[in-house]
């Protein structure tokens, strides 16, 4: 395999990137042999410009990928809107695998339908094709949806860019620092702060059916759970028991909740019903047991236990039990999360002094280091397990970054101002 | 473990002496302060009425008479005056060279009942957030044993774990982070 390393700014792919993004996306390293495809720009029967450029967002998420490697524009030999017009030996010419077309068409106001549809050059056939009825707030997300359809025609995996990113940033120095919970699309766009606070906030986390958000936050002074909806309303504390109120993480079936308590003495995990508040404890130990992540099949919890002098993950029934120690490598590994098939657990791993995202496949035991920064942190996988999301930092300043889970392709998410931390992949929108 | 409590105790005892001849001296009125070291305590909890006993600030009995008011948590040549504990990376127990600082604040405690003192636990950045929190909170216990040891009551002492959130110095270096390792002491309605 051989990596090639370049950063490339999707205004110079002359994919411009459309309104205002809090979040800009690079792809620090991309992969050899990525397939050609071309999506044209899409015809607008409309008046006056396209609301949208939806070629453009459709290919900047097909680069991103790291799977695809979109044509530019002034490179395609045609720009056909309709199938009867596509010029299959041109496009042979060109060096494309595929071609993308489509157009956009207002129907009512602030209303749209859309059609694509996706061809196999070397066959000169349709591989898919869809009309999609969207709103003017929804054409974006419709990109994004269309783009999910191409990927998992070419790939045979689900694709994930219909999907959104929770972050915490933070703006200010000293007593000035601001902190705000943020939920962007997973391309960075439509940034929405859904909580705001002088006092930190950590550790989002996204229920199962991508509504609420749990969280930590100090703004009573020390730490306490607290969940509300992505859309802002509903905002409950859950927990705010004596000493450490921490580290949540929802049951697969959204019933209950993990945590970190320390109530009764040393941080240990817990278990809290939804239903009536109940809390189970998980963990028993003088050491430090936290961040809970929950297996698929919700009846076991990887966390982090220092129980052996050292952070390393272990593995421990819902119900309670002996915890079966899961990292071995290293001195430092925390911070799991589990990828959506349960195969793979990515970490923080201490090594030389920082820490990097490292990946521990549970059948085979293969351990790999993705990443090279000095302070990676938060792990959090796609809800296709095909990209992990995590904190990094930047000349001094945090930013977010993703991760291939073959660690082939990199990408940064750099605010504008400010610092990101505390990333947390939605589930799939259903 | 118990040797060295005895004589971080008497070493204390040494120590207020030398805060209440200071004290003497300057006001050059309260013998009984500087006569006997071991009278020293009943002298201060006469003297504390002077203080606000809620606050958990202390005057010397001088100050009864607008003299002078003096603040044993404010006395600069006090072991009292240091309100932080620095720690080693990773590692929750009181470094040896903050022990006497530790048990100081115990036996002040201890002496005076009615103050309050929250331990705020904090890591350097280094591992994670979460962790951190863990470990900021299990830096505060220890701090909070040891002076629950030299008779301070458990519900005079509040902890809190702050873990690697609020950095005392930023930076990502050594001098940084020996910064950030630490539990701050403050004591209710106390200055910083």
């Amino acid at each position: 395999m051989i990596q090639i390393r370049h950063v490339i700014l999707l205004l110079l792919l002359g994919l411009p990137l459309v309104g205002q993004a809090a979040l800009e996306i690079r792809i620090t390293q991309g992969v050899e042999g990525a397939m050609p495809i071309a999506v044209v720009p899409f015809g607008w029967q409309g008046e006056a410009q396209a609301p949208e450029d939806l070629a453009a967002i459709i290919g900047a998420n097909l680069h991103r990928s790291g799977r695809f490697a979109p044509v530019e524009r002034q490179t395609m030999p045609q720009r056909p809107t309709r199938a009867d017009e596509l010029d299959f030996p041109a496009w042979r010419g060109q060096g494309s695998n595929y071609v993308v077309i489509g157009r956009l068409q207002p129907t009512g106001a602030d209303r749209f339908a859309v059609q694509f549809q996706l061809f196999d050059v070397a066959g000169g056939r349709q591989l898919t094709g869809y009309s999609i009825p969207v709103e003017r707030a929804d054409l974006r997300r419709a990109a994004h949806m269309i783009s999910d359809i191409i990927f998992e025609r070419l790939t045979g995996e689900r694709g994930a860019f219909d999907t959104r990113v929770a972050y915490v940033s933070v703006t200010g120095q000293g007593s000035e620092r601001r902190f705000a919970l943020q939920v962007a699309d997973a391309d960075g766009h439509h940034p929405r702060t859904i909580f705001r606070s002088a006092q930190p906030i950590l550790s989002p986390a996204w229920s199962p059916d991508g509504r609420r958000i749990a969280y930590v936050s100090f703004e009573n002074g020390r730490s306490e759970v607290f969940v509300q909806n992505v859309d802002g309303g509903d905002r409950t504390r859950l927990a705010a028991f004596e000493g450490i109120n921490s580290a949540p993480s929802w049951s697969p079936d959204g019933r209950r909740l993990a945590l970190t308590l320390s109530r009764d003495g040393a941080p240990d995990v817990y278990v809290m019903n939804l239903a009536d508040r109940s809390v189970s404890r998980v963990t028993q130990s003088r050491s430090i047991d936290t961040e809970p992540a929950w297996m698929p099949d919700g009846r076991s919890l990887v966390f982090t236990s220092d129980r052996a002098g050292q952070p390393q993950l272990y593995e421990v029934p819902v119900t309670g039990g002996q915890p079966r120690r899961l990292s071995f490598e290293g001195r430092y590994n925390g911070g799991a999360s589990i990828s959506p098939d349960g195969r793979r657990v990515a970490m923080v791993h201490g090594v030389g002094g920082g820490f990097r995202i490292a990946i521990l496949d549970r059948q085979t035991r293969q351990f790999r280091v993705l990443t090279d920064g000095r302070a990676d942190e938060a792990p959090s996988f796609a809800p296709n397990g095909s990209m992990i999301i995590y904190a990094t930092s930047e000349r001094g300043r945090g930013v977010l970054a993703a991760v291939s889970a073959d660690g082939r392709v990199h990408q940064r998410l750099v605010l504008q101002e400010g610092e990101v931390r505390e990333p947390a992949w939605s589930p799939f929108r259903e | 473990m118990r040797s060295s409590h005895v004589i971080s105790r008497s070493l204390l005892f040494v120590l207020m002496a030398i805060v209440l001849l200071t004290l003497g001296a300057c006001a050059s009125v309260d013998k009984t302060a500087t006569t006997d070291p071991v009278l020293v305590g009943d002298v201060y909890d006469d003297g504390r009425i002077q203080g606000d006993r809620h606050s958990g600030v202390e005057t010397s009995p001088l100050g009864r008479d607008g003299r002078l008011t003096a603040d044993a948590l404010s006395d600069p040549s006090s072991p009292l005056s240091q309100r932080v504990i620095y720690f080693e990376f990773d590692r929750d127990d009181v470094r040896a060279d903050f022990v006497d600082v530790v048990a100081a604040h115990g036996a002040y405690l201890a002496r005076h009942p009615q103050a309050r003192i929250r331990l705020e636990g904090h890591t350097d950045e280094r591992g994670t957030r979460e962790y951190n929190l863990g470990l900021g909170e299990r830096r505060a216990q220890s701090v909070r044993r040891m002076m629950l040891l030299q008779g301070a009551s458990s519900d005079q002492i509040q902890v809190i774990s702050y873990g690697e959130e609020m950095p005392a110095a930023m930076g990502s270096n050594e001098q940084a982070w020996q910064q950030n390792r630490r539990v701050e002491l403050i004591y209710e309605g106390h200055r910083r």
